[in-house]
């Protein structure tokens, strides 16, 4: 064994690597994920994969019969979510109706798709009946080709009695506000300021919705994807550094 | 009742008389020596109580949400390394594995128990960093060099073990690069040996010291509910009575075949998140001389493709780095680069307790407790 | 001039008391740069034994062992630039670190190295010492006060309140020692008053010891001791020195109140800190561990043990100068090394040479207590440097807890049993006479 210093499966070397990633290709992706959304949206059954008997399961470790034969062609589709069927999302579909957008699971991580104007309302039934007591994270994910929802707005909550995780997620337009989370967990205070300071997508009835990682004064939002190096607030570097760009 | 006000207009703002500036605004950071980096803290003070806290974060970010979305899932490792780099190898091991669950691959099983003895000994280093620095806030400089001294051993292990002792880089998706050097179990082992009298130093100097002791007992209280509602993980979390450690509760790796205890406090205050590290420090001992004794054999990496293209989709995957719980949230587009990475942080989400904990307590509390929380501002900021 | 300058040397009183002022002025020198070069030694001391408590070696740079490295130091704060904050008051900014050494080198001028090594001796000595000490503190206040900023205005309300503070219990604890002075019963338990006996004046309690036969910290043990502990804990406090080390603690108010000043001014600061630390350790000494008196001059009485102790002075000289030597000689041959071996052996041979002086009889004799009482002071001096690598910083409210709610009552408590202890005869005979 000591004498086995040479690695078996080498990872790429990263100069084949950047050759393989043209600029374009960067551009191209942009529009890729709204198709998945879309295909998403329809809902369509795909018994491919074992559906998850309850959330502990489903949770807990990644779909490990999958784990076999590893995505190495990379072209066949992979895993596909699959609907996430329990009492929870049934009795939430029963209420909610179309609000509820979509129920699935997807390598054993279960999320919910919901309509952002019953958004709040089905974060506190989260935290309040179902016992998500840990709001996790806070984030968004920018798709500018997106019509009308160029914003989806992740919320990645946990169980501590059930050890489940689930996230929760809408969708949202620029320009749109989302209510706050800050009254049914505290972490949502700097969870979604952090948001707001990287797409600019406001809270409403947040206390303190103000940037926190960028100084106050700061133009744009770093995370969108029509931001980049050059496009940073090269006058606010002036500015306050007195020196003529970040770079 | 004009007639006995003092004009105080060009005394700048401080109120309108003399006697209404009652309350001190004191800038504390981001260059100051007991906030760990460039944390800034505006504190108001009613003399050396603290009425009210701001944390001002964001000096040292770097934008690696950013930077992972222009890079290739494998080129943005590194960066990896340099959040929370007192624990990189904790880091690390968090994005591999969230890429090799997007890609619907598990590491061998060898490459498991190296992943888990690095991350092992990199939890302890960086609970032995938190010792020290934390020490010193509270005025007692010795355990800082005496940590110190302990680490150099873990990161000559590193160093041993892929050329790098602070931003390692150790591990590649799918695996780890790199196979074990010669003699890698036997100074595994012997660095357990080492270090566990070493620990025992550090607690003759603290654990019973009278002045620890009433520094430390009933600061920063936090109580478990607190903590589940300001979502702050890790030993504050356990310190508070809430056993819960990712390694049990959802196992990565191999961590559900070893035999280890969660150790919990019972008040939530800072001297019980000094006990709970300290013995966190001794159960990692027993993971790592379990993981060196079951080392099996066979290869250190998965099947990956070449080329890293994980299908469309998100995966959000998250394992216990020593300061809490650090979250990858990946959504892949099917392109070589991640169309978003992001990161959750156990430092940043664990600072923002910092208000709760110090409101009425005094001054010298503050460095206290901002030392309890275990922060890295390199995290804190990305 | 040279007659007044010969005149004094027979004579058995300190030069102020003698009216000598030609001699008066040579000790004020001697004292003051004496203790300046102390405080060198001692910074270079302390921050070795800090590191070799802390497992590193501490400066080596600089000299041999780092011997050089407070000169270094000295010289780089000469030429550093000297910052005066925007809106600081500046006449108060520039006088306090004036001030505070002025209080902390005056106190100095009282402490008797040995029986007649003092500049002067007053009546009043050590409530000279208390009063001129306590002093410092208003260059404290002056110092955060002036520098129009929130640290150091913090750091200087923390210390007079410390100060404050600390001083009733030290205060306490002192007069249980003066108190001590008037009862001329020998050995440890000696109690009983001669009318007019008790002094507060330096030289006379050192005396007062000699006539007693015990060292005050014996005295009526453990009282003695508990006022002496008593003393030993106020006079960090009073210092500012870990674990009391509050008003500059570094890791809360970055360095208290001197964070804005810099430079020289910066250095009157430690200067007049480490000068501070010599004269509480010179009451210490003074008042409990018999001053420049030789141990054990019961236990081994006599003018042979006072012949061999007599040379202890030197031969310790002797040994710090072959263990320099020995150093100098286990250095590795190499170019880089030579100045520093050659600056090392030259440092051992004058430290031999000093050790062979001192065996010359009459030097001896006048010189011998000055040993004994640095020796003393040496040892608070280690005392306080281990403190500081041993303990974490109370905070302020602890702090004033441990002042006023444990020493304060347990030095009230002393005072009194110790003045009742002390009058035992007077006392029994009172109440015999009451039933008589």
């Amino acid at each position: 064994m000591p004498d086995e210093t040479k690695p078996n499966g080498t990872p790429p070397p990263e100069g084949t690597q950047s050759t393989e990633k043209p600029a374009a290709e960067v551009k191209s992706s942009e529009v890729k994920p709204s198709e998945v959304k879309a295909a998403a949206e329809s809902k369509l059954p795909s018994p491919a994969a074992t559906p998850p008997k309850s959330e502990a399961t489903a949770a807990a470790k990644p779909a490990a019969p999958t784990a076999v034969k590893p995505a190495a062609p990379a072209k066949p589709a992979g895993p596909v979510p699959v609907p996430w069927e329990t009492e929870l999302t049934r009795q939430l579909k029963q209420r909610y109706g179309s609000g509820i957008r979509e129920a699935s699971t997807y390598l054993g991580q279960n999320y919910l798709v919901v309509d952002p104007a019953i958004l709040s309302e089905i974060l506190l039934l989260m935290c309040q009946d179902e016992g998500f007591d840990y709001c996790v994270d806070i984030t968004a994910v920018h798709y500018p080709k997106r019509e009308k929802a160029e914003f989806d707005v992740i919320y990645v909550l946990y169980s501590f009695a059930q050890n489940t995780r689930v996230r929760v997620k809408t969708q949202i337009a620029d320009g749109a506000t989302l209510p706050t989370a800050v009254p049914i967990w505290e972490t949502a205070n700097w969870l979604e300021r952090e948001v707001f300071d990287m797409f600019g997508i406001r809270f409403t009835g947040h206390p303190d919705m103000k940037r926190i990682l960028l100084p106050e004064e700061w133009k744009g939002h770093p995370l969108r994807k029509d931001y980049d190096i050059l496009k940073q607030d090269t006058e606010w570097v002036k500015i306050n550094l007195g020196i003529e760009s970040g770079q | 009742m004009t007639t006995n006000r003092v004009n105080t207009d060009d005394w700048g703002d401080r109120g309108t008389t003399v006697l209404d500036a009652n309350e001190l605004v004191l800038n504390m950071g981001p260059q100051h020596p007991s906030t760990h980096g460039v944390l800034r803290v505006i504190l108001k003070l009613d003399g050396e109580k603290i009425n009210g806290t701001e944390c001002v974060i964001g000096y040292l970010h770097r934008g690696v949400e950013k930077i992972g979305e222009n890079r290739t899932y494998t080129q943005f490792a590194p960066y990896t390394d340099r959040m929370d780099y007192v624990a990189a190898v904790s880091n690390g091991m968090g994005y591999c594995e969230a890429v090799e669950k997007l890609l619907n691959v598990e590491a061998p099983p060898r490459a498991q128990y190296i992943r888990v003895i690095m991350a092992e000994l990199q939890r302890i280093a960086s609970h032995q960093v938190w010792l020290g620095t934390h020490a010193l806030d509270i005025g007692a400089m010795t355990p800082l060099f005496y940590t110190f001294r302990d680490r150099e051993e873990i990161l000559k292990i590193f160093e041993k073990y892929c050329g790098a002792r602070l931003t390692t880089h150790a591990f590649r998706i799918g695996g780890c690069q790199y196979e074990t050097y010669e003699g890698f179990e036997k100074e595994v082992l012997k660095f357990c040996d080492f270090v566990e009298p070493k620990i025992g130093e550090y607690e003759a100097l603290l654990t019973t010291n009278r002045i620890w002791v009433e520094r430390t007992k009933g600061i920063g209280i936090l109580n478990g509910a607190d903590c589940k509602a300001l979502g702050v993980t890790g030993p504050v979390l356990r310190a508070s009575g809430v056993k819960w450690d990712l390694r049990k509760a959802q196992p990565y790796e191999a961590y559900a075949k070893f035999d280890f205890e969660i150790p919990v406090g019972d008040h939530g205050d800072t001297y019980d998140r000094y006990l709970v590290r300290i013995r966190e420090m001794y159960q990692s001992l027993r993971i790592i001389r379990q993981a060196v004794e079951g080392l099996p054999e066979g290869p250190i990496m998965a099947k990956v493709p070449k080329i890293i293209k994980p299908p469309v989709g998100e995966i959000y995957h998250s394992i216990e780095a020593p300061k809490g719980e650090l979250g990858y949230f990946l959504v892949s587009d099917g392109s070589t680069q991640p169309y978003r990475t992001r990161i959750r942080p156990p430092s940043f989400v664990n600072l923002q307790a910092l208000d709760k904990m110090v409101r009425g307590m005094l001054m010298a509390d503050v460095v206290a407790v901002i030392g309890t929380l275990d922060i890295v501002l390199g995290e804190v900021d990305r | 001039m040279l007659n007044q300058l010969t005149s004094y040397l027979n004579s058995n009183q300190t030069p102020g008391q003698a009216g000598n002022m030609l001699w008066v002025l040579i000790y004020i020198l001697v004292v003051f740069g004496g203790v300046s070069l102390f405080v060198m030694v001692m910074n270079w001391v302390e921050r070795k034994a800090l590191a070799h408590f802390q497992i590193r070696l501490g400066p080596m740079r600089v000299g041999p062992h780092g011997l050089l490295q407070p000169i270094a130091d000295a010289l780089k704060l000469f030429t550093k630039e000297d910052v005066m904050p925007e809106g600081a008051d500046k006449a108060i900014f520039w006088s306090a670190p004036v001030w505070v050494v002025l209080t902390g080198f005056t106190t100095l001028i009282v402490v008797p190295f040995g029986m007649t090594h003092a500049v002067t001796d007053m009546n009043i000595g050590i409530l000279y010492m208390l009063g001129i000490s306590s002093l410092g503190v208003l260059g404290i206040i002056m110092a955060g006060w002036s520098s129009n900023s929130h640290y150091p205005l913090l750091g200087s309300l923390r210390s007079s309140a410390q100060m404050v503070s600390y001083e009733v219990a030290m205060g306490l604890a002192i007069v249980s020692a003066i108190v001590m002075t008037s009862f001329t019963g020998l050995g440890m338990y000696g109690a009983g008053t001669t009318p007019g006996v008790g002094t507060l004046s330096m030289i006379e309690i050192v005396k007062a010891q000699q006539a007693q036969h015990v060292w005050f910290v014996f005295k009526f043990f453990p009282l003695g001791f508990m006022a002496f502990g008593i003393f030993a804990v106020a006079m960090v406090a009073e210092t500012n020195r870990a674990p009391f080390d509050l008003p500059e603690a570094e890791s809360e108010l970055v360095a208290g109140f001197h964070t804005e000043y810099s430079g020289l001014r910066w250095s009157l600061f430690m200067l007049a800190e480490y000068a501070g630390m010599v004269a509480v350790s010179s009451i210490a000494t003074t008042l409990w561990l018999g001053g420049w008196l030789r141990p054990f001059p019961n236990l081994l009485p006599g003018s042979t043990w006072d012949l061999a102790f007599s040379f202890v002075p030197g031969l310790t000289i002797l040994f710090v100068a072959a263990v320099t030597i020995r150093q100098a000689l286990k250095m590795p041959q190499h170019p880089a090394l030579r100045a520093n071996k050659i600056g090392m052996l030259g440092l051992g041979l004058f430290i031999a040479f000093l050790g062979l002086v001192l065996f010359i009889p009459g030097v001896r004799v006048r010189v011998g207590d000055i040993f004994w009482f640095c020796l003393k002071v040496g040892f608070f001096i280690y005392l306080y440097i281990w403190y500081r690598a041993t303990f974490p910083r109370y905070r302020f409210d602890q702090l004033m807890k441990v002042g006023w709610k444990v020493l304060l009552p347990l030095a009230l408590g002393v005072l009194i049993v110790t003045g009742v202890v002390g009058l035992t005869p007077e006392l029994t005979a009172w109440v015999k006479g009451l039933f008589a």
